[in-house]
C-alpha cells in the first residue's frame, strides 16, 4: 500500500495536477471561498445544519445492500450502494446542497451553475429553490435539445436555464460559460460546480462534500459484514461519486476502480477516458489528463452517458492514477448498455447510464473478481429513469 | 516612420522603448489585437502592416484557443473561425518569423497551447518569430513562476494582468514583472462596450502607485472616444474585439478595415493629451 500525502496542499495540488488556472479577475474570489469554506467546514453548526437536510430533505443515509441474485450469478459478493435513492436520483444533491448553505453564509443571493445533461442543473435549482436563491444554469444548445425534459424539470423548479451556442454546444462550453459569467459577476454570485473539477478549492470541496457516501458505506459494511470489500468501483466523468466513495477509503486495503466512458472505443477516438490517454493540460481552471490535440486544443468527448460525455477530469483523479492509488478502467457504450439491461433483470434497479459503466467494468472483470473471492461496492451513482427514453430511441433505432 | 528592415532592439526592451517612445511623444500607445487566422492566417502580414501604417505602437497576436473562458462573443467567433478553417501553431509562428515589423509584438494565448509545446520551446518559439512576449490570461501571476523562467532566460516578458478585484497583494507581487501592465477594465470578459468604467483612473493609480512598469488598458475600448479618454491617464490602449468586428464587416478587405479603423484611433490618442 502506498501512503498518500494529505492533498491538496497549501496552493491547491494534487501533485503535479490542480491549482488555479483562471482569469485574475476570479482570484480574489476563490481566496474568499477558500476561506469560507475552511472557516465552515468544520463548524459545528454549519455541519449540523448540513446534516439535518441530507437526513430529512435528501433522505440519507442511503441504504447499502448485498445485490444478492447478481452475486450469485456472478460467483462474488457484490454490494450497491444505493446513491440512486436520494432526492432527486442521483449524487449530485450531497454537494449542491453544501455549497449552497456556503454561498448563503458568504451572502451571495445569485447562484449559477453549469449541466450537461441537466442532473447537476437540477440539483443546483433543487437547493437553490429551498432556499429561496434566484439560479441560472448555463447548457450546450445540444443538450437542451436532447434532455427537453430536464430543461423543463429546472424551470418547474424555477431556475433559468440559458442555452450555450458555442463551441461543441454541451457540457464543455456550458462550463466555459459559467465562468464568463461568474467573472462578470463575481461580487454577487457564488458559482456551483458540479464536479470534483475547477480551479482550487471546487475539487477539494466537492470531494468533501461527496465524501459521506464513502463515510457511509465504510459504516454500513462494518455493520453488515464487518469488513472491508476488496473492491470499490466507481464511474468516472469528472470524477465527483468516485472521489466521493473513494476518499473515506484511501488508508484502507481496499483497490479503488474508477471506470471511464470508452464510448465508441478508444481507438476510434470517440470517448471520454482522459485518464486512459493521460495527457496532461489545463481546462476549467485546473490541472489534469485531458482529452487534446497536438496543439493542446480541446477534442470533444463521446459517450452515451451524458454524465461522462467531458473530455476532462478532476485533478486528484489524475493524481490517483498518477500515484498508483487507483486503478482506471474503461468500458465502451455497448457494455454499459448490456450492464443498464443486466442490473434491472436481476435486482430491479434501473441504473443511470453513469453507474452502468461501473456495473459494466464487474461484468467484463468477473473471472478475474471470482478467482481472487472479491468483496466488490459498487457505487450506483443514479437512477435510471432519465435514461429510459434514450435507451429506447437507442433500441428502436437498431430495431 | 517605419523602416522595414525589422529592429534592431529585441524582447521586452522593445517593449520598454516602445512606450517610452510613445510617453516622450505625449500619449499613449495604441495596441491593437488580431486573432492569428482570422478571417485567415494568410492576410495576417497585412494586418500587421496595417496597423504599423495607422500608427499602432504594439500588436497582440492572438493563438486561437478551443475554450477561450476570458472572451466574450466577438473574440469566440474569430477563435473558433480560425480553428475551423486548420490554423495550427506551427504554422502561425512560421508566418510571424517570416514577417518583419517596426513595433514589437507580443503573443495572446491560453495556457494548455503554451503547456502542451512545453515553456522552453515555446519560448524558444517566440524568439524565431520575433515576439517580445505573451498575455496568458487563465495563467494567473500566482501559477506563472515556469513561464516566467523560460521568458526571461530569452529576454522576454510575461504580461501580468490586473483586475479591478485585484488585492494589495497581487500588485505588489508585480513588482518583479516585465513588459507592462494589463489592467482589465472591467470584471467580465472580452468585449465592445457602449461605455468605460468610471473607477478605472483609480484602478490604474493603484496599479502605478505599486508597479514600477507602464500600464495598458484593455477589455471595451471601442471607439476613438474611449481611447482618448483612457489614454489621458493610462500609457497604453489594448483593443480587440471592436477592432476584429471592424474586420468581421468587411472580411473582403482586413488590412482596409483595420487601417480605418485603428487610424482615428490613433489620432485620437495624439490629441489626447494635448487638447
Amino acid at each position: 500500500m502506498q501512503s498518500l500525502k494529505r492533498v491538496p496542499d497549501a496552493k491547491g495540488r494534487f501533485g503535479p495536477f490542480g491549482g488555479r488556472y483562471v482569469p485574475e479577475t476570479l482570484i480574489p474570489a476563490l481566496d474568499e471561498l477558500e476561506q469560507a469554506y475552511s472557516r465552515w467546514r468544520n463548524d459545528r453548526e454549519f455541519t449540523a445544519e448540513l446534516r439535518e437536510y441530507l437526513v430529512n430533505y435528501v433522505g440519507r443515509p442511503t441504504p447499502l445492500r448485498r445485490a444478492d441474485r447478481m452475486s450469485a450469478a456472478l460467483g462474488f459478493d457484490v454490494y450497491l450502494k444505493r446513491e440512486d435513492l436520494n432526492h432527486t436520483g442521483a449524487h449530485k444533491i450531497n454537494n449542491t446542497l453544501g455549497q449552497i448553505l456556503l454561498a448563503r453564509r458568504m451572502q451571495k443571493h445569485r447562484i449559477i451553475a453549469e449541466t450537461g445533461a441537466g442532473q447537476h442543473g437540477v440539483a443546483t435549482a433543487t437547493a437553490a429553490s429551498l432556499f429561496g436563491l434566484s439560479a441560472e444554469i448555463f447548457m450546450g444548445e445540444e443538450d437542451v435539445r436532447r434532455q427537453a425534459l430536464n430543461v423543463y424539470r429546472m424551470r418547474i423548479l424555477g431556475a433559468k436555464v440559458t442555452a450555450v451556442a458555442s463551441g461543441s454546444k454541451t457540457l464543455k462550453d456550458a462550463t466555459n460559460e459559467a465562468i464568463r459569467d461568474w467573472v462578470t459577476n463575481v461580487r454577487t454570485t457564488f458559482y456551483v460546480i458540479g464536479s470534483v473539477v475547477g480551479p482550487h478549492p471546487y475539487p477539494m470541496m466537492v470531494r468533501d462534500f461527496q465524501s459521506v457516501i464513502g463515510r457511509e458505506a465504510r459504516r454500513q459494511l462494518k455493520k453488515l459484514i464487518n469488513g472491508l470489500p476488496t473492491h470499490i468501483v466507481a464511474a468516472v466523468g469528472g470524477g465527483s461519486n468516485a472521489m466521493g466513495i473513494f476518499h473515506p477509503f484511501r488508508h484502507d486495503p481496499v483497490e479503488l476502480v474508477g471506470v471511464e466512458a470508452a464510448g465508441e472505443g478508444i481507438e476510434t477516438g470517440r470517448h471520454a477516458a482522459s485518464i486512459a490517454v493521460a495527457e496532461p493540460g489545463v481546462l476549467h481552471g485546473a490541472m489534469s489528463y485531458l482529452l487534446q490535440d497536438a496543439d493542446g486544443q480541446i477534442q470533444p468527448a463521446h459517450s452515451i452517458s451524458a454524465g461522462l460525455d467531458y473530455p476532462g477530469v478532476g485533478p486528484e483523479h489524475a493524481y490517483l492514477h498518477y500515484s498508483g492509488r487507483a486503478r482506471y478502467e474503461t468500458v465502451t457504450d455497448r457494455e454499459a448498455l448490456a450492464a443498464f439491461h443486466q442490473l434491472a433483470e436481476w435486482e430491479g434497479i434501473i441504473p443511470a447510464l453513469e453507474s452502468a459503466h461501473a456495473i459494466a467494468w464487474v461484468l467484463q472483470a468477473r473471472e478475474h473478481l471470482k478467482a481472487v473471492g472479491a468483496r466488490v461496492l459498487i457505487n450506483l451513482s443514479g437512477r435510471g429513469d432519465k435514461d429510459v427514453d434514450t435507451v429506447y430511441q437507442l433500441e428502436e433505432e437498431k430495431g | 516612420m517605419a523602416v522595414p528592415s525589422g529592429r534592431s532592439i529585441q524582447g521586452v526592451a522593445a517593449v520598454a522603448e516602445t512606450f517610452r517612445r510613445a510617453h516622450d511623444e505625449g500619449r499613449a500607445a495604441l495596441i491593437p489585437f488580431f486573432t492569428a487566422g482570422y478571417p485567415s492566417l494568410a492576410v495576417l502580414p497585412e494586418l500587421l502592416r496595417a496597423a504599423e501604417d495607422a500608427g499602432a505602437d504594439l500588436v497582440e497576436v492572438g493563438i486561437p484557443f478551443s475554450d477561450p473562458l476570458a472572451d466574450g462573443p466577438m473574440l469566440q467567433k474569430a477563435a473558433a473561425t480560425a480553428l475551423a478553417g486548420g490554423v495550427r501553431v506551427d504554422a502561425i509562428l512560421d508566418i510571424l518569423a517570416r514577417t518583419k515589423t517596426e513595433i514589437p509584438r507580443v503573443f495572446l494565448t491560453y495556457v494548455n497551447p503554451v503547456l502542451r509545446r512545453g515553456f522552453d520551446r515555446f519560448a524558444d518559439n517566440a524568439v524565431a518569430s520575433g515576439m517580445a512576449g505573451a498575455i496568458v490570461p487563465d495563467l494567473p501571476w500566482t501559477e506563472a513562476r515556469a513561464l516566467r523562467r523560460a521568458f526571461s532566460a530569452r529576454g522576454l516578458a510575461v504580461i501580468p494582468l490586473v483586475a479591478p478585484t485585484s488585492t494589495d497583494a497581487h500588485l505588489a507581487a508585480l513588482r518583479s514583472a516585465d513588459g507592462f501592465v494589463y489592467a482589465v477594465s472591467v470584471t467580465g470578459v472580452t468585449g465592445a462596450r457602449q461605455s468605460v468604467a468610471g473607477d478605472l483612473e483609480t484602478l490604474v493609480a493603484r496599479i502605478r502607485q505599486a508597479v514600477p512598469l507602464p500600464v495598458a488598458v484593455g477589455f471595451g475600448i471601442a471607439t476613438p472616444e474611449h481611447a482618448q479618454a483612457i489614454g489621458q491617464f493610462a500609457d497604453g490602449v489594448i483593443v480587440g474585439s471592436a477592432l476584429t468586428e471592424a474586420i468581421m464587416r468587411r472580411p473582403q478587405a482586413p488590412a482596409e478595415a483595420t487601417y480605418a479603423f485603428l487610424r482615428p484611433m490613433a489620432e485620437a490618442l495624439a490629441r489626447a493629451r494635448g487638447d
